[in-house]
This record gives C-alpha cells, sequence and structure tokens, in this order.
C-alpha cells in the first residue's frame, strides 16, 4: 500500500507567525475601522446607521467640501510625485549606472539619505531654509540677484501645496532611485554588448534597451508612489499643523482624517465619521491599486533572461 | 504556593489599608507636566504643613496625552482622587458621565465670580464640578526701549494705535508688529478674541450670541475683522509663513516693537527679552469707551466622583479656593492669574500690568468656547482660518463673518 501523503505541517508553523501579526496588527484593525463606519451616536446610545455616514461624507456639502479640496490636493500631490520624482529618480539611476562616474557611491548615498530622516526634521529644515525671517532661501536667491522671485511659500495658498510635495520629492527620491539603479544593474552584460554590437549605444541604449527592460520597476515605483502619497499625512501635519493651513490649500486626506477621528483643539474626535473617511481612503487606494494590477501589470511585457 | 501568593497579596492589601488609614495620599491628575518642581516644592509642602495626615501627589501626564489618558484611566477606575480640569466641553462630558463629582457646595466657591467659574459649570449653571485656578489674559506687550526711543506714548484708543504702528513703521527700525498666519491660531486667539470684546461689549455680546439674540454678521462681531484686516501692513516681510516661535523670537530679539500676546508669554519673554517691556489693553473705538478685556478661564481642578478619598480631597479643594493658595500659585507661574476675586499680589511688573486691567475693564472669556464649538464645522477651527485669512486679505471681513455663521446656523438651533 502506498505511503499515504503525509500532512505538511511545516507550510502551516512557517506561516503562523507573519500570519498572526498581519492579522492583528493590520487585517483586524482594518476590518474594525470599516464596521465602525457604519455606526454613529444616536439618541440612546451607538446605533447601526448602516451607509449613512458615507452620505453625509459625499452628500453634506460641509463635508463632501473639505473630502473633496482633500482629494484633490491629494491628487496634485500624486501628480507632482509621478512628475518630477520619478522620471528624477530614473535619470539619477541612469548617471549612476554608467560605469564611468566617479563617485558613484558617494552620489548614491547623499541622495539615499534624506529617506532616512524623519519627516519631523525634513518638515523643520525646510521650513527654516524658507522661512522668511532666518532662512536662508532669501538670501541665497539675493545672492543671484533673483531676491524678487522669494516668496513665503509656505504661507501662500497658490504655492503652499506644491511647495511641500516638491519636499517630499526631495526627501524621496532616493527610493525610484535605488529600485531603477538595481533594476538597471541586473540587465545582463550580454544584451547590451549585443546592442552595441549592433550600433546602438548612448542615449539611444538607454531609451531602446534599458528603458524597456526596467518598465516592470517603474510600474512597482508608481504604485508605491501612489500608495505613499494618498497615505500620506506627517509631512503636511509637521509642516502646516493639523488646520492644513493655509486656507486648507494643503489639507490632504491624511489630515482630514485625523482631525475628523482625534478631534483638533476644540473640537472633538468623532471616530465614527472619522472611519468613514478612513474607509472611503480605503476605496480610493485600492481601485487605484486594482487599476495598476489588472490594467496595467498584466500587459507589461516580461524579459526573462 | 497559590495560597502562599494569596495570603501575602492579602497582607499586603491589609496592610495599606492600615497606613492609609492614618495617612491618606491624594493623587492629582494634570497636564501641567511644566509645573511639576512647583507643585512639588511650594504648593504641596505648604497644605501638607497645614494639614497633617493628608499626602498629595502631584502625578502629570503630557499635554497632548491628558484627555485620553485621563478617559481611559476614569473608565478603568484608576484615576487620582483629583482631576486637573480644562475648560468646557471636555470636563462638561466628564461630568455628564459621571466620572466628576459635583462641588457646587464648597464654600471657597463663593470666592469665584461667575465668569470664573463658567468654563466648569453645566450649560444652565446649576452644577460647578471644577474649583477655577488660573485663567490667561490677552493685550499687547510692547517693547518699551522702543517706544520710548520713537516718542510713542501708549495708545489707549484705536486712532493712537495705529498712529503709534505708522510711526514704527515710518522710523524703519524695528517690525510694527510680531504676528504671522502661518499656525493660525494666533491669528483668532490674540487677533480676533483679543481685540473683539471691545466691540461685542464681551460678555454681553458673547450670552447674546449663545442665546441666539446677536449673530456673527452683526456689526459688532465684524469690526473686529475689519480691524484685523489693517494687521497686514504692520505685520514683517512674508508674515505668511512665520510661526508662532518665530513671532515670539523676533520680539523677543528685540526686532519687533508690538507683540499681541497671551499673559502666558510673561515668564518666556521675562527670560528672553533684554529690553524693558510693557503691556497695554486691546485699544478702545473712542477714548473713555468702557474697555473689555479676554480673561480667559484656562485650568481648574476637580474631584473624581469615584474617590474613596472625598472628604480629605475636599479639605483640598476648599484650599485650592483659598486666597493663599492663589497668592502662592500666581506668583509661582506669572501669566497664570488667579481668579480668585480676592485681590492677590504679585512681584513680576509686567503680571501686575495685565492683572491691573481687571480693575479697570469688564471681564470676558473667548466668545468660542463655551457651547458655541460643539459642532461640525467647528467655530473655533474657523475662526482660525477666518482670522487668517481676513489678515492675509484673502477673505473680505464681511464674507468670513457670514461663513462663520452659516456654519454655526447650520447645527446651532438658537442661531438657525
Amino acid at each position: 500500500m502506498a505511503a499515504r501523503k503525509p500532512v505538511r505541517w511545516h507550510i502551516g508553523v512557517f506561516l503562523a507567525p507573519a500570519v498572526l501579526v498581519y492579522t492583528a496588527i493590520m487585517i483586524i484593525p482594518l476590518f474594525g475601522t470599516l464596521n465602525l463606519s457604519l455606526f454613529n451616536k444616536g439618541a440612546d446610545g451607538v446605533v447601526f446607521v448602516g451607509l449613512a455616514n458615507f452620505a453625509t461624507l459625499f452628500g453634506d456639502p460641509r463635508w463632501s467640501d473639505a473630502f473633496w479640496n482633500a482629494l484633490g490636493n491629494n491628487a496634485w500631490f500624486f501628480v507632482v510625485h509621478m512628475l518630477v520624482q520619478n522620471p528624477i529618480g530614473i535619470a539619477l539611476a541612469a548617471i549612476l549606472s554608467t560605469p564611468r562616474l566617479r563617485m558613484a557611491a558617494f552620489y548614491r548615498t547623499a541622495i539615499f539619505i534624506p529617506t532616512i530622516l524623519s519627516f519631523v526634521i525634513v518638515g523643520f529644515v525646510w521650513k527654516l531654509i524658507l522661512s522668511p525671517i532666518w532662512g536662508i532661501a532669501p538670501g541665497m536667491l539675493d545672492f543671484v540677484g533673483l531676491k524678487g522671485l522669494f516668496a513665503p511659500w509656505l504661507g501662500k495658498e497658490e504655492y503652499a501645496l506644491t511647495t511641500l510635495a516638491l519636499i517630499s520629492v526631495w526627501q524621496f527620491v532616493g527610493i525610484p532611485m535605488m529600485l531603477i539603479y538595481a533594476a538597471l544593474l541586473s540587465i545582463p552584460d550580454e544584451v547590451l554588448e549585443a546592442a552595441e554590437m549592433d550600433g546602438i549605444t548612448g542615449m539611444s541604449q538607454f531609451w531602446k534597451i534599458k528603458l524597456p527592460l526596467i518598465l516592470p520597476s517603474i510600474g512597482i515605483i508608481s504604485i508605491l508612489t501612489f500608495v505613499g502619497n494618498f497615505n500620506a499625512f506627517d509631512l503636511i501635519y509637521v509642516a502646516q499643523g493639523a488646520l492644513a493651513g493655509p486656507d486648507f490649500s494643503t489639507d490632504i486626506l491624511g489630515t482630514f482624517l485625523y482631525r475628523t477621528f482625534f478631534g483638533f483643539q476644540l473640537q472633538l474626535g468623532d471616530a465614527y465619521m472619522g472611519s468613514a473617511i478612513a474607509g472611503a481612503m480605503f476605496g480610493i487606494i485600492l481601485l487605484g491599486v486594482c487599476v495598476y494590477l489588472f490594467g496595467i501589470q498584466t500587459r507589461l511585457r516580461r524579459y526573462q533572461f | 504556593m497559590t495560597r502562599t501568593l494569596r495570603l501575602a497579596l492579602l497582607t499586603s492589601t491589609m496592610l495599606a489599608g492600615a497606613a492609609s488609614a492614618q495617612d491618606v495620599t491624594l493623587t492629582i491628575e494634570s497636564w501641567r507636566n511644566d509645573d511639576l518642581t512647583i507643585w512639588q516644592d511650594t504648593i504641596i509642602p505648604a497644605f501638607e504643613a497645614q494639614n497633617p495626615g493628608i499626602k498629595v501627589v502631584f502625578a502629570p501626564t503630557a499635554p497632548a496625552e491628558y484627555n485620553a489618558a485621563l478617559n481611559s484611566k476614569l473608565s478603568a477606575g484608576s484615576a487620582g482622587d483629583l482631576i486637573t480640569c480644562r475648560p468646557f466641553d471636555a470636563s462638561l462630558e466628564l461630568y455628564n458621565q459621571g466620572h466628576l463629582a459635583d462641588l457646587s457646595g464648597l464654600a471657597s466657591m463663593a470666592n469665584f465670580s461667575s465668569v470664573a467659574k463658567s468654563a466648569w459649570q453645566t450649560d444652565d449653571g446649576a452644577a460647578t464640578f471644577c474649583v477655577p485656578m488660573a485663567s490667561v489674559i490677552h493685550g499687547f506687550i510692547y517693547n518699551k526701549d522702543a517706544f520710548d526711543a520713537l516718542g510713542i506714548a501708549v495708545p489707549t484708543t484705536n486712532d493712537e494705535f495705529f498712529a503709534a504702528l505708522d510711526k514704527i513703521k515710518a522710523d524703519g527700525t524695528y517690525i510694527p508688529m510680531a504676528m504671522g498666519t502661518n499656525d493660525q491660531w494666533e491669528a483668532a486667539t490674540m487677533g480676533y478674541n483679543n481685540i473683539g470684546p471691545n466691540y461685542w461689549k464681551g460678555e454681553e455680546g458673547r450670552l447674546a450670541l449663545i442665546k441666539g439674540e446677536q449673530k456673527l454678521t452683526d456689526a459688532a462681531w465684524v469690526a473686529p475683522f475689519e480691524q484685523l484686516a489693517k494687521w497686514k501692513d504692520y505685520l514683517g516681510d512674508g508674515f505668511e509663513a512665520q510661526t508662532y516661535p518665530d513671532s515670539q523670537n523676533l520680539f523677543t530679539l528685540g526686532r519687533a516693537a508690538v507683540y499681541p500676546a497671551g499673559s502666558w508669554e510673561i515668564s518666556g519673554f521675562n527670560t528672553q527679552a533684554a529690553f524693558k517691556m510693557g503691556a497695554f489693553p486691546p485699544p478702545v473705538q473712542a477714548a473713555g469707551d468702557t474697555c473689555y478685556i479676554s480673561d480667559h478661564t484656562d485650568i481648574a481642578i476637580g474631584l473624581n466622583a469615584k474617590s474613596a478619598n472625598a472628604e480629605q480631597a475636599k479639605v483640598f479643594l476648599e484650599w485650592v479656593g483659598s486666597p493663599e493658595f492663589a497668592t502662592m500659585y500666581a506668583n509661582a507661574l506669572p501669566g497664570f492669574f488667579s481668579l480668585n476675586s480676592t485681590p492677590v499680589e504679585m512681584q513680576d511688573p509686567l503680571a501686575q500690568e495685565f492683572v491691573s486691567w481687571r480693575g479697570k475693564c469688564q471681564s470676558t472669556i473667548r466668545s468660542t468656547y463655551q457651547i458655541l464649538s460643539r459642532g461640525t464645522p467647528n467655530l473655533e477651527n474657523e475662526t482660525w482660518n477666518a482670522s487668517a485669512n481676513v489678515i492675509k486679505g484673502t477673505e473680505a471681513p464681511a464674507d468670513a463673518a457670514k461663513r462663520l455663521q452659516d456654519g454655526l446656523a447650520s447645527w446651532y438651533a438658537p442661531q438657525k
């Protein structure tokens, strides 16, 4: 009689720690929050209200105006990252991976260092640099004769969000750079040599050979940027406070959620509406990730070396 | 093993019980961790000397965590006997949940005016649940050396105020006024609620607003915004991005002449500034008008309803309500003024100046704090935003007032 297939208990054992930890600190709170968003305070205690909180969030202009404002700002925050951070990251990686560049390790480290800094430090340092009173920005612009271009950027509705987005770009440009750099290094030399044999060198080699090969990495970076930006909160909170001034021009979903959920100054926290906002954020991010996974990633062509 | 452990536990409980029969220890919950040494070295020893048998422990939590930590301790039944009270809704909520005891019967409550008690009363004023400790007063602190050098007299009316600012601006040595709009709250707290009481006549207007007899769009409530709109020209370059610490530093470094202030700045400014300072109350519209000041009730102390040592705690609370405590507290923390009706002798000249206004002006509290900031949108937060916008000139005074009124009317029945 053939031996019965042994129970492969080790799979369960090895998965257990990760599954348990992830369930305890991610999955249960996530569903707890989604559950909480279906309740609200009624006349006598907490009552189940179904989707009424979402109806308020999207239907009552007092909530929906703030929500759409935050979503719009968040979208712009993301656009700036996609248009500035990721192209610069790719360009830096391409430059760093050229064999002729001296001191590549130094540049790589220098550019990556801001990424490991705390938001608190980054927010504080940049606020000081850009400060119209003590900052070095006005002085430096004066030095090159462009003092007229200086404005208290963080205090003006029209510039504040873009300024903060660029500060965030400065901080995190190291991440796409590192990922692309790794992808570029993993391109086998044979491919590049073959390209050279065919006379494709320099810039055209990057556009025609390397870029198609690193497209999957760029896709991953895009989705990481998307998730990171729509969950962003820290930098805005540190630089502009929970009211995301001036006049809510830097209010993103994270700060809107914080004010609602935890309260602010005299505003008491409202865990139910806060959960509804968190639920909406979860939905937006889920939607974005799904569009990427099913719409883009499956169509990317992969090359096996 | 288990039996030994149980026995040990039992013995220790009994011993602890026996100890407390002789010496009762009261624990104070507070967010004022800055004041720990003052409590330990000055206030508590003074109380313990007079009341043998009662020991007091001051156990503060970080300010930002205080409300949350206190709520969970109270629910779990592990909170201290005495609870330091935030003003208005945060403490009212605790009283309504039965965590704070009604203290209306305390004899020392008679030492406080109705305005002083309003921050820790039920809306109908029937029950008072915390003994008022201190308030902060708003006004303007100025650089006396700068005023003397430029030959400016301390302004009392609006015209004099702006004339003084014009003169400072024309001279160019000093930034006329140190304030920024980056953090927003100064615009509301040190701007709108500082100068506003002169227009809405302090308590009269504040209470009328709560009753729904006045609206934020009335002339008396729009006028402070119209004044704030004029401030823009006197603030430093790039004030839009100037933060609260920036403003403090500008003033204490002697680069700005006038600072719209709260009295809590006094001790910090005393150590930082190398020049003579003075203070003046918000200027009135015409000479001879009654002046009104924002004398905002900020801190009080109440009794945990579940305290096992309620009798001793009440002894302590009676003492907190006494003139003796008031003198001690006000001198240890200049800028936090006693709410006690008995006048308190203070050593600090700047603090004396601030508190002297109580004699000649009518006191009120910040208009947005009682009842009116319970709903969505939150009136206090909206006022921050509106005041900052008005100072920057991105929103007209009338528009800002209308927005606040619409927001308030959307949830507050008497204003509908």
